[in-house]
C-alpha cells in the first residue's frame, strides 16, 4: 500500500500538512498572545482534518476518534479554559516578550524543518506506511517548532501553547505511523491534554494572582550565581 | 491480588483525605495507607525475587525483580515521607486546613502514579503513569506559594511534560515497529522478544527520543535545568519523593529500554548511556562546588547519582548491573534521608543558604547529626551502601575494559564527595558568628529520621539474603 492508492486524499493530506506546518511557524513568529492562540486552534483543526482524511482512506475508526478528541479538547476546551483562568493575559493587546527576534527565529525554524526531514528520511527509506511520507516529517517539524517556541517565549500562555503544539505534532505523525492506534493512545489523548491544560492553567492563574503577571521569563530568582 | 491492592489503597487514602474525615485525620490516614502499601510491596518483592515474575488482573499488571525493587523503594520513601509530612506540613503557619487536605489528597495520588510505573504491563499505560507523576506533583512543588516555588513548579511542569511528549513519539515509533514485527500486546517483555525482528531504523530514533525525553525528567545534563529548582523549592517531604524515587522510577523506564535496544542488531546503547551519564556526573560535580543553597546541593547530587547509575547500566555485565541496582537502592535511602535532614535544618534555622548556617551542632544537634550522616551516606563514604556500590561499579568498569570512563568517574565522584562534605562541615562545625534562634522540631520528624536511619545504616554493612536475591534478580532483568 502506498500513497498512490489514494491520489486525491494524498494530495489533500499534503496540502493539510503544509498548512499545519505553516500554523506551527505562525505560533513561533506571531507577536500577540491572542494571535498565537488562534493559530494554535487552526493547527488543531488541520490535525483533525488530516485524521479524518486518513480515517477515510484507511477505513480506521480510531482516527475518527482522534479527530473527535482533538476537536473537543484543543479547539473547544483549551480556549475556554484559558478564558476562564487568565483572560486578562490572553486578550491584552501587546507584544509578547521573546528571547530571540522574529527574523532569526524564522531562520532557526527553517533549520529545524530541514533537521526533521534529515531524521525522517532514513526511517522512510526502510519502512513504509501509507501517508507516513507526508505526516512523519511534517509532524516532527511541528514538534521541533513547538519546542523552539517554548524556549524563545518568555510568557506562560505562549509556552503552554508551544507545549500543546508539540503534542499536535506527535499526533500528526502518530496517525500515519500507527493508524490503528491502540485504544490506550486515544485514552492518553483524551485524558492527558485536558489534565495538562487544567494543571498548567491553574498554575498560571496562581502565578498571575501572586505576581500580577505571567511573564515567566522574569522569574529568575532561581539560578546559579 | 497484592498488585491491585497496592494501587487501590492510595486511591482510597486520597479520597478520604479530601473528605470531611480528612479535615482532622488526613495525615494518619495517609500514613496507614502508606504502611500497608509498604508491607504489600515487600511481600511482592519476595515473590518476584523467588519466581521471577508475577502477573495479576488478566495480565494488565505485572512485576519482575527490577520492577519490584523500584516498587519497594517508592513504597518505603512514600511511607517515611508521609510520616515526615505529618509534623512538617502541620507546622507550617498560615496554611488553611483545605490546603493541608489538598496536600494529602495529591500526595497519595502522586505516590500512586509512581507505584504504577513498575506495575503496569502495557507500555503505553506506563507512559501515562509517568506523565501523571509530573501533573500530580506540580501543586506539591508549588505548595509554599512563594514566587520561587511557583517559578520552580512552572519550569518543572513545562519542561518535563515537553520531555514526556518527545518520549511519546518514541513509544509510538516502538509500537509501529512492534506491529511490523507482528506483536500485539505492547509490553516490555514483548518488546524484548520482538526487537530482533524490528527494523533498526525504527529502534534507533525511538531510543533517542525516549532517552532525551525521559532523560529530562531524570535530570540528565543538559536537560536538568528545572531539577535543582523543583527539588529545592518543594516542601522537604516532597523533595524526598522527587529526588529519592521519582527520578529513579523514570530512570527505570530508560533502563528497561536497554535490553530492547542492545539485544537487537548490535545497536550500541552502551556508549550513549556512558556518555550521557559521564556528562551528567561532570556537570553536577562542578555545580556542587559552587552551590550556595543546601537543598540545591542535594538536588545536584541527585543529577550526579542518576549519571552514575546510567554509566553503570551502560557498562553492561552482571557485575556492573548489580552495582547499578545497589546504587539505586542506596541513593533512594540516602537521598530521602538527606532531604529529611535538610527539612529539619530549614525548620530549625529558617532558611536554606549554606553561608547563613553556622555551628548547627550546638544550636540543633539532631539536625546537625542527621546532615553529617546523610552527607556521608550520599557522598559515598564507608560504611554506607553507596560506597560499596560505587566500588562495585568502578571495579566492573576496569575489568570490562572501560578504564578511561570509570577512571574519570572515580575522579569526579571524589571531587563531588569533597564538595558535599566541605559544605556540610562548614554548616555543622564552624563556630557560629551570632546566636541563631532555633525553632522546635516536631516529634514525627524526629521519628522519621530514626526510622529512615535504620535501613540507611544497615544495608551498607549487611545485605539481608532476600534483598541480595532481589538485587541479583533485578540486575539480571537489566539484560546482559
Amino acid at each position: 500500500m502506498s500513497n498512490s492508492s489514494f491520489p486525491v486524499i494524498a494530495a489533500l493530506d499534503a496540502l493539510t500538512g503544509a498548512l499545519f506546518l505553516l500554523a506551527a511557524l505562525g505560533v513561533v513568529a506571531t507577536r500577540q498572545v491572542l494571535a498565537s492562540l488562534q493559530l494554535f486552534i487552526w493547527q488543531s483543526l488541520l490535525l483533525t482534518l488530516s485524521a479524518v482524511l486518513l480515517g477515510i482512506a484507511l477505513a480506521s475508526v480510531h482516527l475518527f476518534a482522534v479527530a473527535a478528541i482533538t476537536i473537543a479538547t484543543k479547539t473547544l476546551l483549551i480556549p475556554w479554559l484559558l478564558r476562564r483562568t487568565v483572560a486578562a493575559e490572553v486578550y491584552r493587546t501587546r507584544e509578547i516578550e521573546r528571547a530571540i527576534n522574529i527574523p532569526i527565529s524564522l531562520l532557526l525554524s527553517a533549520a529545524l524543518i530541514v533537521l526533521a526531514y534529515v531524521i525522517a528520511n532514513p526511517i522512510l527509506a526502510t519502512v513504509t506506511a501509507p501517508f507516513a511520507t507526508i505526516n512523519l516529517p511534517l509532524g516532527l517539524a511541528a514538534i521541533f517548532l513547538g519546542a523552539f517556541t517554548i524556549v524563545v517565549r518568555r510568557e506562560a500562555v505562549p509556552q503552554m501553547l508551544g507545549l500543546l503544539a508539540v503534542e499536535n505534532g506527535v499526533f500528526f505523525s502518530g496517525i500515519a505511523i500507527v493508524p490503528s492506534l491502540p485504544v490506550i493512545a486515544e485514552l492518553a489523548a483524551a485524558v492527558d491534554v485536558p489534565v495538562i491544560a487544567l494543571v498548567v492553567g491553574l498554575l498560571m492563574r496562581q502565578i498571575y494572582r501572586r505576581l500580577g503577571t505571567t511573564s515567566v521569563g522574569h522569574l529568575a530568582a532561581l539560578r546559579e550565581q | 491480588m497484592e498488585l491491585a491492592a497496592i494501587l487501590i489503597l492510595p486511591l482510597i487514602a486520597s479520597a478520604l483525605s479530601l473528605s470531611t474525615l480528612g479535615r482532622r485525620y488526613a495525615a494518619p490516614i495517609t500514613l496507614i495507607s502508606a504502611a500497608a502499601v509498604l508491607a504489600l510491596a515487600i511481600s511482592v518483592a519476595g515473590l518476584a525475587a523467588g519466581s521471577g515474575r508475577i502477573d495479576a488482573a488478566d495480565g494488565w499488571l505485572t512485576c519482575d525483580a527490577l520492577g519490584a525493587l523500584v516498587l519497594v523503594l517508592v513504597a518505603l520513601v512514600g511511607f517515611t515521607a508521609a510520616l515526615f509530612s505529618w509534623g512538617y506540613i502541620a507546622g507550617r503557619a498560615g496554611h488553611p486546613v483545605q490546603h493541608v487536605q489538598r496536600y494529602y489528597g495529591l500526595y497519595n495520588l502522586f505516590v500512586l502514579s509512581m507505584l504504577a510505573i513498575p506495575l503496569l504491563a502495557n507500555v503505553a499505560l506506563m507512559w501515562i503513569a509517568v506523565e501523571l507523576t509530573t501533573l500530580l506533583s506540580a501543586f506539591l512543588v508549588g505548595y509554599e506559594d512563594t514566587p520561587e516555588a511557583l517559578e520552580a513548579a512552572w519550569k518543572y511542569v513545562i519542561l518535563t511534560t515537553l520531555g514526556a511528549v518527545f518520549a511519546l513519539l518514541g513509544f509510538l515509533i516502538l509500537y509501529w515497529g512492534s506491529r511490523i514485527a507482528g506483536l500485539e500486546p505492547f509490553t516490555w517483555l514483548g518488546l524484548v522478544e520482538a526487537a530482533p525482528r524490528m527494523p533498526p531504523t525504527l529502534l534507533w530514533p525511538a531510543f533517542l527520543l525516549i532517552l532525551v525525553g525521559f532523560g529530562t525528567k531524570v535530570g540528565l545534563v543538559p536537560m536538568h535545568t528545572w531539577l535543582p529548582d523543583a527539588h529545592s523549592q518543594a516542601p522537604a517531604s516532597i523533595c524526598a519523593l522527587l529526588s529519592g524515587v521519582e527520578t529513579t522510577t523514570v530512570l527505570y523506564v530508560i533502563l528497561r529500554l536497554f535490553p530492547v535496544i542492545s539485544g537487537a542488531h548490535g545497536l550500541d546503547a552502551s556508549s550513549w548511556f556512558i556518555g550521557f551519564g559521564l556528562v551528567s556526573v561532570g556537570v553536577a560535580t562542578l555545580l556542587l562546588i559552587y552551590v550556595r543553597d543546601f537543598k540545591r546541593m542535594f538536588a545536584f547530587s541527585t543529577v550526579e547519582h542518576m549519571g552514575i547509575i546510567l554509566v553503570a547500566a551502560g557498562l553492561g555485565g552482571s557485575e556492573a548491573h548489580l552495582g547499578a541496582a545497589y546504587q539505586i537502592t542506596g541513593h533512594a535511602l540516602a537521598k530521602s534521608f538527606c532531604f529529611f535532614a535538610a527539612g529539619m535544618t530549614v525548620m530549625a534555622v529558617g532558611n536554606q543558604e549554606i553561608a547563613s548556617v553556622r555551628g548547627l551542632i550546638r544550636s540543633s544537634p539532631l539536625a546537625a547529626l542527621a546532615l553529617v550522616a546523610g552527607g556521608f551516606a550520599i557522598a559515598g563514604a564507608p560504611p554506607f551502601a553507596i560506597f560499596v556500590s560505587e566500588l562495585v561499579i568502578l571495579k566492573a568498569g576496569f575489568t570490562s575494559g572501560h578504564a578511561l570512563a570509570v577512571g574519570l568517574l572515580a575522579l569526579l565522584v571524589v571531587i563531588a564527595f569533597c564538595a558535599v562534605m566541605f559544605n556540610i562541615n562548614r554548616m555543622v562545625f564552624s563556630p557560629p558568628e551570632r546566636e541563631i534562634a532555633t525553632a522546635a522540631i516536631p516529634v514525627t520528624c524526629k521519628l522519621t529520621l530514626l526510622i529512615a536511619a535504620i535501613p540507611l545504616l544497615t544495608i551498607g554493612i549487611f545485605v539481608p539474603a532476600p534483598l541480595h536475591a532481589l538485587l541479583q534478580a533485578a540486575a539480571a532483568a537489566m539484560g546482559g
